[in-house]
Order: structure tokens, then sequence, then C-alpha cells
């Protein structure tokens, strides 16, 4: 009998392109992105990074709600977008929502979902996917759902979904990908490996070296990415896209990164869990310092372009914030009338009770 | 008018819907070319085919998830649970996504999913098959759900509920698949949801129950006559919501109720449709209304369950007790 476990373990290599000095480490695989598109990844990392340290602040500031920090995982997040078309399918989790904003999510609506204003959720015709999950895992067995019915429709799309580290411990990530892997739908699952679960390092999850192994036991591809480097995530989205509308199945993906900040904003204390060395470890490995270094190299980007879009998202996030305040609050009454298409004779009774106690 | 079971009366109404809607789905464990443990997707998958009827990999959370999924494709899903049991495995992806769908999207998303599944005792089966499941989804806002009584019901209840674009957990009581027929047109038809059905007048008393209990009723108002006591049977049909109207209509009359569920008494829909009758016709009532149900215990080891499950001769008693109170 052979031992497989390790010889598969060592075939998942960490994919990178692009490392820590921004040099190119691996020129075979540098996306053939033109000028414009690298310039336009950049903004989406500078400006995701200002939404972020702004939406940390109005949280403080009780002018937010629910939010969970972004900062560490730009790469991941919007390198892995930015490899997908307007007409695929986003499934995310609760950290995602930078990936539904670059989809086209309006900015208040965002802030209107933080705030627990269902018309966050209402998406615009072309934005195709969910409002961001809170179950972990559950993105996961939808997603095969999804990607069976683009593929059942005949349509050259994909379904996509994210989760963490953590999430590839539910039954419903097995499942999800299983199912997709089964139906040979067009599918790609990332797991974003933050490194912790809210508290739980990732050594606690699981005896498995790597969680894109994990696609091994599915029969479907799998990768594990510098989830720091964006160019690596966009090179393997892009191919794992690919991989998919021609019919070859679903891929999983690992993007292996960091998040700067706490679970949520909700009372977390990394500091419980995790160590200044272990943090600044993490930060000298920042997505957008190498990419900064890369595009300064090529004279693509400047210290102008750069406080240009700080401006221009501070801006954009002070608007979008006075029209989510504007916006009408949530009553009860409006909730009881989409639980059903019609209201059931129950409701009908209840809508009464509830118009004469908002009416007061 | 032709004679069927329960069963085929479930598969006429699949073919139906799978023939007049292109958008419909049947899925689930051993639905394809097996037709499902109990045969009710016999034959399905030959007619329309592996892209519309089709086998799923064993687990009902990713079942549950496929569905939500293709509903998000426009798809009209009817994914089968293979018995009552297993909906544990799927109690996200019903209560925690599906049912919320419509919700959670502002109204820009529905999942018009009819979720069917096999439950109810007396069949001999192992543990985890027979037990009555409809408390676990009742309680969920945005499902409803619908338990039929006899085949005519049975295929009119899951047409409307295939039809409906909101999410229907469908309860088929396995001792009712093939214990007997009844007429059941050919051509297609439905059957009002949350609709009660009187399938007994009667003036003295007015039982009420679903799923198989409606047969217990109506076998208990049977032996009633024989003493001169008038039971009127009032069959739910749809349990999520209740139709009060009905219930009351009935209570005004005959102002006496006995409310037989087979599910244990604690936090039943027996209790619920109890507190619903009080409030709204207490002094209509010339004694308390009395519940028959199974004890608070698990659901028994086959060989307990005949004395587990109430029977007709419990319901008698409990009408003595109301009539003499």
């Amino acid at each position: 009998m052979k031992q497989v476990l390790e010889s598969i373990e060592n075939q998942f290599e960490m994919f990178q392109v692009l490392d820590e000095n921004g040099e190119i480490v691996n020129k075979e695989h540098e996306p053939d992105l033109s000028d414009d598109d690298l310039k336009e990844l950049m903004r989406r990392m500078v400006y995701t990074r200002v939404l972020d340290q702004r939406s940390i602040a109005l949280n403080r500031q009780g002018r937010l709600g629910f939010y969970a920090p972004t900062a560490g995982q730009e790469a991941s997040q919007l390198g892995s977008h930015y490899a997908l078309e307007q007409e695929d399918f986003l499934l995310p989790a609760y950290r995602d929502v930078p990936q539904l904003i670059w989809q086209g999510l309006p900015l208040y609506q965002a802030f209107l979902f933080s705030r627990g204003h269902f018309h966050g959720n209402q998406f615009p015709e072309d934005v195709h996917g969910l409002s961001p999950q809170i179950i972990i895992g559950a993105q996961y067995t939808q997603t095969a759902g999804v990607a069976l019915g683009l593929k059942k429709r005949g349509k050259q799309s994909v379904a996509v979904t994210y989760t963490g580290d953590g999430g590839t411990s539910q039954g419903d990530f097995y499942e999800g990908v299983n199912f997709a892997g089964a139906y040979n739908a067009p599918a790609i699952f990332f797991v974003q490996n933050n490194q912790f679960a809210i508290s739980v390092p990732v050594e606690k999850q699981t005896n498995a070296k790597t969680l894109a192994q994990k696609a091994v036991a599915a029969g479907v591809e799998g990768y594990q990415v510098d989830g720091m480097d964006v160019l690596a995530v966009y090179a393997v989205t892009k191919k794992a896209r690919e991989r998919a509308v021609n019919g070859e199945g679903p891929t999983l993906i690992e993007t292996v990164t960091y998040r700067y900040g706490p679970h949520t904003m909700a009372g977390d204390d990394p500091t419980r869990y995790r160590s200044d060395d272990l943090d600044n470890e993490w930060e000298k490995r920042d997505p957008l310092i190498r990419f900064r270094k890369y595009l300064e190299a090529k004279n693509l980007w400047s210290e102008e372009d750069e406080n240009r879009v700080i401006e221009e998202a501070k801006e954009e996030i002070k608007a979008a914030i006075k029209k989510a305040d504007d916006y009408p609050k949530q009553k009860v009454t409006d909730l009881i009338d989409i639980m059903h298409e019609e209201l059931p004779s129950n409701l009908q009774e209840q809508m009464e009770e509830y118009r004469e106690k908002e009416s007061k | 008018m032709a004679q069927k079971t329960m069963i085929q009366a479930i598969t006429d109404a699949m073919h139906h819907e799978l023939k007049s809607d292109e958008d419909v789905l049947i899925f689930g464990e051993d639905v394809g070319q097996n037709g499902g443990v109990f045969r009710a997707t016999e034959g399905l998958q030959d007619e329309f085919g592996e892209e519309r009827v089709f086998d799923t990999p064993l687990a009902e959370s990713g079942i549950g998830g496929l569905a939500l999924g293709l509903a998000l494709q426009g798809f009209r899903p009817v994914p089968e649970i293979q018995f009552i049991g297993f909906i544990y495995e799927a109690m996200d992806a019903l209560n925690g996504q599906i049912a919320r769908m419509r919700y959670r999207s502002g109204d820009s998303k529905s999942a018009p999913i009819t979720v069917r599944t096999p439950f109810g005792g007396g069949v001999h089966t192992p543990e985890l098959h027979a037990d009555s499941l409809e408390g676990l989804i009742a309680q969920q806002p945005g499902f409803r759900v619908v338990v039929p009584s006899t085949p005519y019901d049975a295929k009119g209840l899951l047409i409307s509920s295939i039809r409906n674009n909101d999410p229907v957990f469908f309860m088929e009581h396995m001792k009712l698949y093939r214990s007997f027929r009844g007429e059941v047109p050919d051509e297609e038809y439905t059957v009002e949801l949350d609709k009660a059905d009187v399938k007994r007048d009667g003036k003295d008393v007015t039982l009420i129950g679903y799923g198989a209990m409606v047969h217990t009723a109506l076998k208990a108002a049977e032996e009633l006559e024989q003493e001169n006591i008038d039971a009127e049977v009032i069959d739910l049909r749809t349990i999520s919501p209740i139709d009060t109207e009905t219930i009351i209509e009935s209570v005004k009359k005959t102002n006496r109720v006995v409310m037989i569920q087979e599910a244990q008494r604690q936090a039943g829909v027996a209790a619920n449709v109890i507190s619903e009758i009080q409030e709204r016709a207490i002094l209509h009532l010339e004694a308390p209304i009395l519940r028959v149900t199974a004890p608070d215990t698990v659901y028994p080891f086959s060989q307990a369950e005949e004395v587990w499950l109430p029977n007709h001769k419990d319901v008698i008693n409990k009408v003595y007790e109301v009539i003499n109170f």
C-alpha cells in the first residue's frame, strides 16, 4: 500500500505571482491585464481599504450596525471578483460585501444591509447574487444549485461563493462541493483562509495541511493561492472561470490571507487570540503595498493617484451615508407584507394590529 | 371516475406539473430510475428525462441548498426528503434559508419550492422515519405546511403547492399511501391551500384532525353515530396557516370540540388550534376543548407503536368527556 496523503499534500504548493516586494516571481502566470485594468484593480483595493476604515469609524460612532472588517483580504476579495463577469452569480459570506459593491450594489444599500434594512438586499437588476450569508457554509450548497441551474439554462456564467477557513469544517461545505462535482456544475468555491475562525486557528479546524486539498475527495480541482497577491488570485480565478464555462466542472480555491481587524465590530478582541508579532508578520505581506510597488515600477501609480482615490472614496461614502440616513425606516408592516406573495389570513389579522401600533 | 391510491394521486400531480411547466424539477434520493422508495416518482424519469427528474447525492442539507439555488435560477423545484426524520439534516436549508428568501431579499427573490416527505406512524419503520415533525416547520414563518388525508386532496393540494410561489412543506402520511383508494379525476385540478375541509357533517361535537388522524376521527364518528352522537369532522389540510374561519363556524354549531393529532402533546398544532378557538369563540363552548395526542415521549420502536398512536377509541372517550361535561 502506498502512502498517499503526503504525496497529495505536497502537490498543493501555494501559487504566487507577485512576492512581498512587488517582484514577479512567476512570469509564466503573470496575467495579461492592460495598464488600465491594473490601475483599476489598484483603485478598487485602495477604495475598499478606505471603505473599511470609514465603516469601522462609523460603526464606533453607532452609525453603521453589523460590520465585518475586510482590511488584509482585498487581494482575495477583489482579485477574484475582477476575474468574473457581470452575468455571474455571487453567493458571498458576511465579510464579502466589497465584491457585491464592485458588482454594482450601490454603497448606500450596502450600508442599509449593515443597518438591518431589507432594502440593502434589493439588488439592482444587473447584480446577480444573494445578500451576504450569515450561517457559515449555507451558501455552499446553494451554490451547487445555482450552478446546476446555470448549466440547465445553458448560460455561459458561473456561480461563485465565498467562505472562510472555519467554513470548511461545516457539513455544507463538503455537501456543496460534492454536489457541484457530481453534476459537473459551473461553480467556484472560495475559501478565504484568514487563519482564524473568530478565535480558533486553522490548525485546530483540521488535520489537513491545506484547505485546498479538500477538493481531492470530491474529485474537483483545487488550488492554494497567496491571498495577499492580487495577480495570483486573479489568475487562478480566471482559470477556474474558464474551466467552469467550458463544462470542466467546479474549482475549490483557498486563498491564504489575514484579516487585520476583529472578526466583527460586535465586541471581538483579537488580542485575546493573536500576537502583535503575528499581525506584524502578515502586515508585511500586505496586498496593497506589494501591488503598489509593482505598479510604481511600471510608472502606473503615484502618490497623487492614491490620494485622489482616497478622496473620491471618502466623498462617495459620505454621500452614501447621507442617502442611507434619508431612506425610510423599515416597518414591521413592510415585513409582514413580504413574508409571502399573498398575505395568509393570520398575517392579515396581524397586519391590522401592527398598522395600528405603527400609526401611534 | 378513476379509483386511485394516495401515492398514485401524488404521482399524477407531479406528472401534470412536469408536463405543464417546464421549470418544474423533481429530485432527491432514489427518485430517478428507482422511482423513489415509495414509487411516488415511478416512471417520471423515463417520461421526462434526467434533466427534469434526477437523483441527488445522499445528503439532505445539500438537497435543500440545491433546491434554493435552482429556484434562484427560475426553476420550480419539488425535492423529496426520503423520510421525515431526515429533515433534521436539512433544517438550516429549510427554515434558515428557503423560508426566509422572500423577506431576506426584500421581496426581490422567491423560493417556489415544494418539499415532499413521507411521515407518520403505524408502518413499523426503523427509528426516525415515522415521527410527526410538522411542528418544526409550522413554527417557521414563511413556510406553508400541507398534509393531505385523501387521494383526491393529495393530488389537488400538491398541484396547488407546486404552483404556489412560496415554499410549501408537503407531508404525506405513509399509512395512507396505499391503505385505501378514492376517487381521483384524471384531469388536473387544484384544491385550495390554507382551507380546511369538513369531511363529515355533524351537529353534536367537532372533531378536528389532519393526516391519518382524519380517518381515526371518521371511524370514531361512525361508532358514535350508533350512540346517536352526531360528530362533525374537520380536516385541517393546511396546518400552517390554520383556517380558523372553517373551525369557528363549526364550533358555533356544535359547541364542543375534540382535537386530534398524531404528534406528541407538547407544543403541537392542537395547542395552537385550541388557543385560536378559545380566543375567538369561548362563549360558544359548552365544555373544555380536549386533545387526543401521542404521549410526550420520542416516537417508539415499532413494537410499541400501536398503543402509542392515538386511535378511534381514544377519540370516543374524549368525546364522551366533552358531551358529559
